[in-house]
């Protein structure tokens, strides 16, 4: 009996722990005042001034755009790659996994820096041909997410790659598709699981990345001509002068609304498919 | 040249991978329709060579021409040659229809157009929805799942996945129809019922199947042609009957069904002598030749021995028996040799019968000595090796890696475990070029005749005869005449031993 309550409490204990920060903050996105841990009333208002602050709805805007395009291009890289290192020579194989793991565990000052220094050395190769030395800008930006989501990509498809049975590309070269149908007639459906868990895992790290954005971003997407402006870094560049605007934390009560919602879509979804798999297989049994 | 009506035709096939010969001059022609089988461990090669026939792999070296025009370089979809995958290799995000439609949804086939101004031109078009259709429903109505066309593959048994990816196979309508063991997945019962519908498919379509399989009762049952393979080439191609009545070697003997197989010498015109006796034989060999002997159990002749009148037949023991249903199966001894029998009728367990083969059931095939082998070879106290009398020098570490013989002549282990090999029984063999022959009769290891002596390209082959029947083949470059008395001398270390059985019985404490 006490073994047990002591369980449950341990349990609660945790989920309280992961949970209070979020639902203090929720709870203060009803309240307007500036500084945090004061209550001044509750009030919707700081919702309808999230979406007229110009500068976080640009924060928001580039966010967004940066996710998607890196999580696009880093998750077409990373697929191929995969499929790539799948189908080669063991030992070739052995030094993709290798050199994939490593910026997985690697910390992200030393990719964030190294992209820095590279760079630099890039723009003064630019600027000896005659270019112009300072190539900070979007594409550098978005070199640097792809870096970040890479090697996530990779070993998302991986496992996907590896539970293929091996001789569905050839049954689809047998039956009369030429090399690339059966890639994508075959192949890419086989591991969409683990794209799309790439895909997803890519948007997740560069929506709330901000130490390679720091260092690599220059000026482009929404905010034009000035340095690009991303929740995370405009976040800090606020913190550094003074409080936090309140309406971020109406912003971040939508994200976290936003994300329980598409958990608990996905979960629904899937055990409909569950269902529907076990019906069916017991039909045939 | 490829014979007449010839479908596929592989010509000096080898395949190579990191310098392994994987396969080795692979000649084979397969005649339209036919039923071939490759037959053979694994590791042979029969699966190399299926995959270079679908164009999966590239020949290192040689040509595989499909109606006499060479495809060796044509990628594998661009083949009118379709393949069941040892695991079926179904897509499983689609269903059993789409499954069996994905090869005609890809396939073009050529049509007559005629333009505005009256030229009848020849363009490419995919097939309509509805000749799919009407193709997949007789491919599914073939193979027996017409009512199973939408359901998903994971809901299949192994036996109706077989099915689909058979169906989906010949719905493309190949010229040739490559299996690759394709029941290996599937339970005995299930297996044998796939056997009897391949074979009949195969009457109905009239398409070539070429089929890989290491069940040499499969081969038996469905083939037209067996093709016996061993490490990359090719042992035998024939029909079953063939190939089970006149294996060409140990090896195939050994693989296709049970079979006795035994040393032999011949010692007469039409007369072979094993297991210490000697049988009428239908097959000429040269006097003297070393050969291979395979008696099936079926053709063991069993007689009860009814008094005590002598024969000259052989005198057997029979020391196991076994109720199999149809048949009981013996196994008989005579001196250190085993024969298994079958046979209808009912003999006494540790009775003496006489046992006999009809002359034409000793299929007598040609040995390839690489070696002298004494299966029948033991030890003695001393630690030295005894064939048939004869006493050599050996080293017995050999048997035991690590270890050593102590003043007492036990075997030491590594480990400091201790063994007595006094009376072990071991395997000898001695290599041809290790024996040398001296003049005179008590001055080597062993003593005896010489018997033969043919000259093979570069040396002499020597047969030195003991008086107990024991033979040493030897390589030399001196000539010996036949009649003269030698001795044979090997040295310790060119003797190799292998033991019979655990070498854990003979530990002492």
């Amino acid at each position: 009996m006490v073994k047990k309550i002591i369980g449950k409490s341990y349990i609660w204990l945790i989920l309280i722990l992961m949970y209070l920060p979020v639902l203090v903050l929720i709870a203060f996105s009803f309240t307007e005042s500036v500084n945090i841990g004061q209550w001044a009333g509750f009030s919707f208002n700081l919702f309808p001034r999230l979406f007229q602050s110009k500068e976080i709805m640009i924060a928001l805007g580039n966010t967004v755009l940066l996710a998607v395009i890196s999580a696009v291009v880093s998750t077409i890289i990373g697929t191929l790659g995969a499929i790539g290192a799948y189908y080669s020579k063991r030992r070739m194989r052995n030094a993709l996994d290798l050199a994939t793991q490593i910026p997985v565990v690697n910390a992200e000052i030393v990719v964030a820096f190294s992209l820095t220094v590279m760079f630099v050395f890039l723009g003064k190769i630019f600027k000896a041909m005659g270019g112009d030395s300072y190539i900070f800008s979007f594409w550098t930006l978005l070199i640097g997410h792809c870096c970040l989501s890479l090697p996530f990509v990779y070993i998302s498809v991986k496992p996907k790659l590896q539970q293929m049975d091996p001789s569905l590309y050839e049954a689809a070269l047998d039956l009369g598709a030429s090399p690339t149908k059966a890639l994508f007639k075959v192949i890419v459906p086989e591991i969409m699981p683990g794209v799309l868990s790439g895909f997803l895992l890519s948007i997740t790290l560069s929506l709330d990345d901000f130490i390679v954005t720091a260092f690599t971003r220059g000026s482009g997407l929404l905010s034009g001509s000035k340095n690009i402006e991303t929740l995370s870094t405009l976040v800090q560049a606020k913190i550094k002068k003074g409080p936090i605007p309140p309406e971020m934390r109406a912003l971040t009560t939508i994200l976290f609304v936003a994300v329980i919602a598409a958990v608990i879509g996905i979960t629904i979804y899937r055990n409909h498919q569950e269902k529907k798999l076990n019906l069916s297989k017991r039909r045939a049994g | 040249m490829a014979k007449e009506n010839c479908i596929i035709s592989l010509q000096g096939v080898n395949k190579v991978y990191d310098g392994n010969t994987v396969v080795n001059d692979f000649n084979l022609d397969i005649t339209k329709g036919e039923f071939v089988t490759f037959l053979g461990p694994s590791g042979c090669g029969k699966t190399t060579t299926l995959r270079m026939i679908a164009g999966f792999e590239t020949p290192t070296s040689g040509q595989i021409l499909l109606n006499g025009e060479d495809i060796t370089r044509i990628p594998p979809h661009k083949r009118p040659i379709n393949t069941v995958f040892q695991r079926y290799a179904l897509f499983p995000y689609l269903n059993v229809y789409d499954n069996v439609a994905f090869g005609l949804k890809l396939k073009k086939i050529p049509y007559e157009k005629t333009k505005k101004d009256g030229t009848v031109v020849t363009k490419m078009r995919h097939l309509t929805r509805e000749e799919i259709d009407a193709k997949v429903m007789r491919a599914l109505k073939i193979i027996d799942l017409e009512d199973l066309e939408t359901r998903d593959i994971s809901t299949l048994s192994g036996g109706q996945q077989q099915r689909v990816a058979i169906a989906r196979a010949i719905v493309n309508e190949p010229e040739i129809l490559l299996l690759d063991e394709p029941l290996g997945a599937l339970d005995l019962k299930m297996r044998k019922e796939m056997q009897l519908e391949l074979k009949d498919m195969h009457k109905k379509l009239g398409i070539t199947f070429i089929y890989v399989t290491h069940d040499q009762e499969e081969a038996l049952t469905m083939s037209d042609t067996i093709v016996v393979m061993k490490s990359g080439e090719i042992q035998q191609v024939g029909t079953p009957i063939d190939i089970y009545n006149e294996p060409v070697s140990a090896y195939v003997a050994n693989f296709i069904g049970e079979s006795n197989i035994y040393n032999a010498t011949m010692v007469g015109k039409l007369k072979v002598k094993f297991l210490n006796h000697v049988f009428d034989c239908v097959d000429d060999f040269p006097l003297n030749e070393k050969v291979d002997v395979v008696v099936r159990p079926e053709d063991v002749e069993i007689t009860v021995i009814k008094d005590e009148a002598t024969s000259d037949k052989l005198v057997a023991k029979i020391t196991n028996k076994i109720f199999k249903g149809i048949h009981y199966e013996y196994v008989l001894e005579v001196g250190k040799s085993e024969i298994v029998a079958q046979s209808t009728k009912d003999y006494p367990l540790d009775s003496m019968v006489y046992i006999d083969f009809e002359p034409e059931n000793i299929q007598i095939m040609k040995k390839e000595l690489t070696k002298n082998l004494y299966p029948e070879a033991y030890l003695d106290k001393n630690n030295k090796l005894i064939i048939s009398d004869a006493k050599f020098d050996v080293d017995v570490s050999q048997l035991l890696k690590g270890s050593h013989v102590d003043d007492e002549l036990y075997l030491i282990a590594e480990n400091g475990k201790k063994y007595d090999l006094d009376d072990a029984d071991v395997i000898a063999e001695i290599g041809l070029g290790d024996i040398e022959i001296v003049d005179g009769y008590d001055n080597g290891n062993a003593n005896g005749v010489v018997v033969s002596t043919i000259y093979i390209g570069d040396h002499w082959q020597v047969i030195v005869r003991t008086q107990e029947e024991e033979d040493f083949v030897v390589d030399t470059q001196d000539t010996w005449n036949e009649g003269d008395l030698v001795s044979v001398i090997v040295k310790p270390e060119k003797i190799s031993l292998t033991l019979k059985g655990n070498i854990d019985k003979y530990e002492v404490e």
